[in-house]
C-alpha cells in the first residue's frame, strides 16, 4: 500500500536551524511497522534523515518517537494501526520534553540526569552478605512490572508536567524510584521518600495518565508514583499540601460520604488545624501556607459573587454511616 | 431510555450550575434519570492514593446499588467516569470482587460485575445517536467556534475506558460540537491535563496549564471551550483570571459544561443552564447564539 509520512525535521547545521515538516510517500507492506517505513525512507529516498534504532523488537528502547502526536516505539507500531482513518497519512515527530539533536533523534541527557537523581541503586543496611542478597520471591514478583522498564523515554515525552516544569523528576525516574523503595533489600526508604516528597517529586504529578497510556511495556509509571505517595504518607511525610489534601479528602468522604469542597482547600493548606494544639508541630508549614490561602481569596470572592460556590452547610449523604463503617473496617485491616 | 444517575460531588458543589443544566438537558434528550440515593464519592483517584481497595469498595457499593435498580449508570463528570471505569476494570477479577463483596455483605449488597457506566457524552453518541441529537437542535450554534477539552479521566487509559469496543469515544466531544452546529476548533491541548489535581500543591504549574490551553485554543480561533468534566471547568474557568495575570493578557475564553452547550443548541434558557454563574462571562457568547437564531 502507498502511505505518506509527514516527518518533523531539524538540522542544527543548516543555515536556518529550524524545525520543518517534510512529506515522504512510499510503498510499504501491510505488515510493515513505522520503523520499517522510516528506514526505507533513509535508505531509498533521503539519506539525510536521522533516526535512532537498534533491536527492532521492542527491547532496546531506542526508537521512541511521537506518532500522530503520541509517543510510541516505532518498531512496535504497525502502520495499519496508526492509519485507521483510511488516509494512509502518518505524522512522525521526535519525542517531546527532550532537546532534539537532529530530525527524530533526541538528546537523552535530561532523561538520564533525572534517573540518576533518584539514586537508582540498592542501598542496603548492615554488613554485606557473604554470598548474594536474598529477596522474597513475592517481593520480586511485585517488582516485575516496574522492572520491565526499557528506558525508552516515551513516558517522559508525553508527560504533561514536564511540558511546563523541567524540575519535575518525571514518570520514568519516579517509577525507578518506586522499584528501589519497594525492594526489601534497600534500607534507605526513609531518606528516599523524604527526598521524593520535595518540590519536583511525587506530589507534582497531575495523575493525567499520559505515561500509563504511552508506556510500551505496561510499567504504568503513574501507578508507581501513587504507590510512592501511599508509602510517603505511611512513613509520616505528611507535612505538605499533597498529603494533607489526600488526608482531608479521605476525612470528608469518611465523615459525610462525599466531598466538602469548601473546607478542602483550607485543610490542604494546613489551616484547618491552626487552633488545634496537636498541630503546633506543623507551624512552619501553616505559616508558609497563609499566603497561599490569601492568594485564593480573589478566586473565592469572584465565585461567591457569581453564586458558583458549594453549599455553606455540608450535608451528609443518605446512609453516610454505611460509608463510615466501610472506612473503619478497611482502615483497621490496613 | 433510563439511567441510574450519579451526579458526583462537584455538580452540586463547586459547579452548582452543572446539576440543573444536566437534568434539564437530559429531559429534552429523552433520558429518564433515577438518582442513586446514598452513593458515595468515587474517591476521584485521590482517596485511591492512600487506599485503592477502599476506593474500589466504595465504587463497588455504588455499582451494586445500580445493579439493584437494574439500570446502567450515567455520569456527568470525566473524573467520576474514569475513576469508576478503573474500579470496574479491577473488579473484573473474581477473587478480588469476592473480597470486596464480603465487606459489602454487611449492607446486604453484592456487586455481580455487570454494571455499565457511561458519561452523558457517550450516551449522546452511542445510545441516542448524533442524528437524533441533530434533530433536537433548534438553535444551531453556527456562530460559535468551539474547542473541546476532555479531561484526562475520560480519555485515558483507553483500554480501561472501553475504547477498543467503542472507538468513537476518541473524538466523541468533537462530533457532538459539530452535531450542535458549532464550528470545531482543533487544538493539541484538548486531551491534556487542565492542572486541577495540583492546584493546591503547585498553583504556578496548575495555572500555567490553564493559561497554555485557553490561550492556545483562543489563538486558533476559538471563542468558547466545552468540557464534560466539572473539575476541568473549575480550573479553566475559575482560574482563568489568574492565568491571564500570569501571561499578562486578557484571555477571556468562556468555558461551558457539555450540558450547557447542548441546552443552548436546544434553545433552552441560558440562565436555567447557569451560564450566569461562570467566572469568565458568557453573555457575549450567548448573545451571539441568540442573534444567529
Amino acid at each position: 500500500m502507498e502511505i505518506t509520512i509527514n516527518v518533523k525535521r531539524f538540522n542544527p547545521e543548516g543555515n536556518n536551524a529550524e524545525h520543518f515538516f517534510q512529506d515522504y510517500t512510499l510503498e510499504v507492506e501491510d505488515y510493515s511497522t513505522v520503523l520499517d517505513a522510516l528506514i526505507k525512507i533513509r535508505e531509498d529516498i533521503d539519506g539525510s534523515l536521522a533516526l535512532r534504532c537498534s533491536c527492532r523488537a521492542a527491547i532496546c528502547g531506542s526508537c521512541a518517537m511521537r506518532v500522530n502526536g503520541h509517543a510510541k516505539l516505532v518498531c512496535k507500531t504497525k502502520i495499519l494501526d496508526v492509519s485507521t482513518d483510511g488516509s494512509n497519512f502518518i505524522t512522525v515527530e521526535p519525542m517531546g520534553n527532550l532537546p532534539v539533536i537532529k530530525d527524530l533523534v533526541t538528546d537523552m541527557k535530561p532523561f538520564w540526569d533525572r534517573i540518576r537523581a533518584v539514586k537508582p541503586w540498592i542501598q542496603p543496611d548492615g554488613p554485606e552478605p557473604t554470598e548474594e542478597y536474598v529477596a522474597p520471591n513475592e517481593a520480586m514478583l511485585h517488582l516485575n512490572g516496574v522492572m520491565g522498564c526499557i528506558m525508552c523515554g516515551a513516558c517522559v515525552s508525553d508527560c504533561t508536567v514536564l511540558e511546563i516544569d523541567k524540575n519535575f523528576l518525571g514518570p520514568a525516574a519516579l517509577a525507578k524510584a518506586y522499584r528501589f523503595v519497594a525492594d526489601p533489600r534497600d534500607a534507605e526508604d526513609h531518606e528516599r521518600l523524604r527526598a521524593y516528597s520535595e518540590y519536583g517529586g511525587i506530589w507534582d504529578c497531575t495523575r493525567c495518565m499520559e505515561c500509563v497510556q504511552v508506556c510500551p511495556k505496561g510499567v504504568a509509571p503513574m501507578d508507581r508514583i501513587m504507590g510512592l505517595r501511599e508509602k510517603a504518607i505511611e512513613i509520616g511525610f505528611d507535612n505538605n499540601n499533597g498529603s494533607r489534601h489526600t488526608e482531608a479528602f479521605n476525612e470528608s468522604i469518611r465523615n459525610s460520604g462525599h466531598l466538602d469542597e469548601l473546607r478542602l482547600p483550607v485543610k490542604t493548606f494546613g489551616m484547618g488545624g491552626l487552633f488545634v494544639l496537636g498541630s503546633m508541630l506543623n507551624v512552619p508549614a501553616i505559616l508558609s501556607n497563609i499566603p497561599n490561602l490569601i492568594g485564593m481569596l480573589p478566586v473565592a470572592i469572584r465565585a461567591f459573587r457569581r453564586g458558583k460556590v458549594p453549599p455553606m452547610i455540608h450535608k451528609k449523604i443518605h446512609g453516610y454511616e454505611k460509608v463510615k463503617n466501610i472506612f473503619e473496617k478497611m482502615e483497621s485491616k490496613k | 431510555m433510563k439511567y441510574a444517575f450519579f451526579p458526583g460531588c462537584v455538580s452540586r458543589g463547586g459547579c452548582p450550575e452543572l446539576y440543573p443544566a444536566a437534568v434539564a438537558v437530559c429531559k429534552n434528550l429523552g433520558i429518564e434519570l433515577e438518582e442513586i440515593v446514598g452513593a458515595s464519592c468515587t474517591g476521584a483517584g485521590v482517596l485511591q492514593e492512600k487506599n485503592q481497595k477502599l476506593g474500589d469498595t466504595l465504587n463497588a457499593r455504588t455499582f451494586a446499588m445500580a445493579e439493584g435498580m437494574g439500570l446502567p449508570i450515567m455520569t456527568i463528570c470525566s473524573t467520576c467516569q474514569g475513576t469508576m471505569a478503573q474500579a470496574h476494570d479491577r473488579l473484573k477479577d473474581t477473587a478480588y470482587r469476592a473480597e470486596v463483596n464480603e465487606i459489602l455483605s454487611e449492607e446486604d449488597l453484592e456487586y455481580k460485575g455487570d454494571v455499565v457506566i457511561k458519561h452523558l457524552l457517550w450516551i449522546m453518541v452511542e445510545d441516542i445517536g448524533l442524528e437524533t441529537v441533530k434533530k433536537l437542535v433548534t438553535t444551531p450554534l453556527s456562530s460559535m467556534k468551539v474547542a473541546a477539552f476532555y479531561g484526562c479521566y475520560i480519555i485515558r487509559p483507553t483500554g480501561v475506558l472501553g475504547f477498543d469496543e467503542h472507538p468513537e469515544r476518541e473524538d466523541s466531544l468533537e462530533r457532538v460540537i459539530e452535531a450542535l452546529g458549532a464550528e470545531l476548533v482543533d487544538f493539541p491541548g484538548k486531551t491534556k491535563c487542565c492542572g486541577f489535581p495540583i492546584l493546591t500543591i503547585n498553583e504556578t504549574n496548575s495555572v500555567k496549564m490553564v493559561a497554555n490551553h485557553t490561550l492556545d485554543a483562543k489563538e486558533r480561533g476559538a471563542d468558547a471551550m466545552v468540557t464534560p468534566c466539572p473539575l476541568c471547568h473549575l480550573n479553566l474557568d475559575g482560574f482563568q483570571p489568574k492565568a491571564s495575570a500570569q501571561k499578562n493578557t486578557d484571555i477571556d475564553l468562556p468555558v461551558l459544561h457539555l450540558p450547557q452547550m447542548v441546552g443552548l443548541a436546544m434553545g433552552m434558557d441560558p440562565k436555567k443552564m447557569g451560564l450566569d454563574k461562570h467566572i469568565v462571562p458568557t453573555a457575549k457568547l450567548v448573545s451571539k447564539v441568540k442573534i444567529t437564531a
